[in-house]
């Protein structure tokens, strides 16, 4: 076991490398380094969207924002990897309170405790030689 | 070649752009890409939904032209070729669309070509790797999805986690998907795994990625295959039996800006619909399927999304044996498929149609041999079905 996984008893986590960043995507690490969490909305149709882009995936739009997200929501649907050398890990998709599905590991959780349709927040976690990336635990 | 089975006169350039910027600093290669097919899709008075064709070359980032058709949202391509031939790439893609437009496989293709070398983003796939210091230039989801760990066993995981949830499908009628690729693989004498196993032994077997345990995992093996499609001319001049081409139909599937994802079915729900109708034949009417095995998941989704069985009745149709061949209704995979036979370079598709051609050449092992076998079905799903997938659909028929 690696030392991040003694953080809560029995509780699952995972190094993560360093996110591959483009100066599209700078804006959302950036914002990351401070803590916050950022989604896109395009300023056409609306809605909002996530992997983050320049252009709108609904309507084509360069029109769109950054927006700060609550990072609230929850499981849509989970699968905790058994084979890895660091411990069990969870990756999963949250669906946002503003809609959009996210894919990302969940921690400070046990194996078995996870459920979809359970509350989760965003948090972020270091990452080896790179900003923090948005992980979730259980709201 | 006469002019009603070429090209000529039968497809139109109707849109063109070419990007204004000579150096972008400030602009991603996604969204270069992007940003000329809008630009061409303006110019041609058209929107990207009216899109059914995309065509890219290497300088796409990503998986094919997976990344970019889920970066832009077209949510209606129907034929994707990403054929490499450097910079001659989009001159042969307008001769291709104009060979899938004359053949009724789409009726407006999207090509692009972007990149910026002068910003570190010269080679095709160059920054797939994450971190390095620099800004990168690769696929545009990787920094959002690469970093957490995600391979195929637990991306299809989570598939079989969310069609538990919503369909109430259990480990033990994944395992007879394996059970009955097993009792196939006993009989072939080059099968990786030959033993015919239990449902017990797949659910007792260790668990890899939930829900999945090892046993419902394909075989990792070395190997390969090949192909010879011919005209119906050189195929009467051949002395061996004649499985003819019927239908085809492709797909792209992916999260789609995360709107309303749905993890429950596969691009197969587009694709095979198109392969039915181009073939003129049913689900009902099919003698033998193959159907791409990564994971026991995969083939009891496409088995549903193909129409074989209603969406989220797949559980109770691949038990008791269901896909047995002699035994069962829909004989699948009498190879041994990928969870048994081979899965040469992790890539399952041509072992798909090759037992399929065996099958109606009535040339597959005696005791797996599906009786009067003359119409055959051979799906697969490239990519992943957690992510972003393509789904092909091939219908074959024995003539004669």
């Amino acid at each position: 076991m690696s030392e991040t996984d003694t953080t809560k008893s029995g509780a699952m986590s995972r190094p993560i490398p360093a996110p591959m960043i483009s100066v599209e995507t700078k804006p959302f690490w950036d914002a990351a380094a401070q803590g916050r969490f950022l989604i896109k909305r395009c300023t056409e149709c609306r809605k909002a969207f996530w992997y983050p882009r320049a252009m709108c995936p609904f309507c084509m739009s360069p029109e769109t924002v950054w927006e700060e997200s609550s990072g609230e929501g929850e499981i849509y649907t989970y699968s905790v990897m058994h084979r890895s050398p660091t411990g069990p890990y969870a990756i999963g998709y949250v669906t946002l309170n503003e809609g959009p599905a996210v894919l990302t590991n969940f921690v400070d959780v046990a194996p078995n405790g996870l459920a979809i349709g359970m509350k989760v927040k965003v948090k972020f976690q270091p990452t080896e030689g790179g900003p923090p990336a948005p992980v979730f635990a259980p709201a | 070649m006469s002019t009603d089975t070429g090209i000529r006169g039968k497809a139109y350039l109707m849109g063109a752009f070419e990007h204004p910027l000579r150096d972008a600093p400030d602009t991603s290669t996604p969204q270069l890409h992007a940003e000329c097919a809008r630009g061409a899709l303006i110019d041609a008075g058209l929107t990207k939904d009216d899109v059914d064709g995309y065509f890219c070359a290497g300088d796409a980032p990503g998986f094919g032209g997976l990344s970019m058709i889920d970066y832009m949202g077209l949510k209606n391509v129907r034929h994707l070729d990403s054929t490499e031939t450097g910079g001659s790439s989009y001159i042969v893609h307008v001769g291709h669309a104009a060979q899938a437009i004359a053949a009724g496989k789409c009726s407006v293709a999207l090509i692009t070509l972007a990149g910026r070398p002068r910003h570190g983003g010269r080679r095709p796939g160059a920054g797939m790797a994450a971190g390095g210091g620099g800004l990168s230039d690769g696929p545009p989801e990787a920094g959002f999805e690469n970093i957490y760990g995600g391979s195929t066993h637990n991306t299809y995981g989570m598939c079989a986690m969310r069609h538990m949830y919503e369909y109430g499908t259990t480990s033990e009628q994944l395992a007879w998907i394996k059970v009955a690729a097993s009792h196939h693989a006993q009989w072939n004498e080059h099968a990786f795994l030959k033993d015919v196993v239990t449902v017990e032994d797949v659910v007792n077997s260790r668990m890899i990625a939930d829900p999945l345990h090892l046993l419902d995992c394909c075989v990792v093996t070395d190997g390969g295959g090949a192909l010879i499609v011919t005209s119906p001319e050189v195929a009467k001049s051949l002395n061996r039996p004649k499985v003819r081409v019927l239908g085809a139909g492709e797909a792209p599937k992916g999260p789609r800006g995360g709107l309303g994802l749905d993890l429950t079915h596969s691009g197969a729900v587009w694709s095979g619909p198109r392969a039915f109708e181009e073939a003129g034949v049913k689900p009902a009417d099919i003698k033998y399927a193959s159907i791409y095995d990564s994971f026991t998941i995969t083939v009891l989704m496409q088995i549903e999304d193909l129409g074989f069985c209603k969406k989220g009745e797949g559980g109770r149709f691949v038990a008791d044996g269901n896909l047995i061949s002699g035994v069962g209704k829909l004989p699948f995979n009498t190879d041994g498929g990928g969870l048994c036979n081979n899965h040469p370079t992790n890539r399952g598709g041509i072992t798909k149609v090759i037992e399929a051609v065996r099958q109606l050449r009535g040339e597959a092992h005696p005791k797996v041999q599906v009786a009067n076998c003359d119409l055959a079905i051979a799906h697969g799903t490239g990519g992943s079905l957690g992510t972003r997938h393509a789904a092909a659909t091939l219908i074959m028929e024995r003539e004669g």
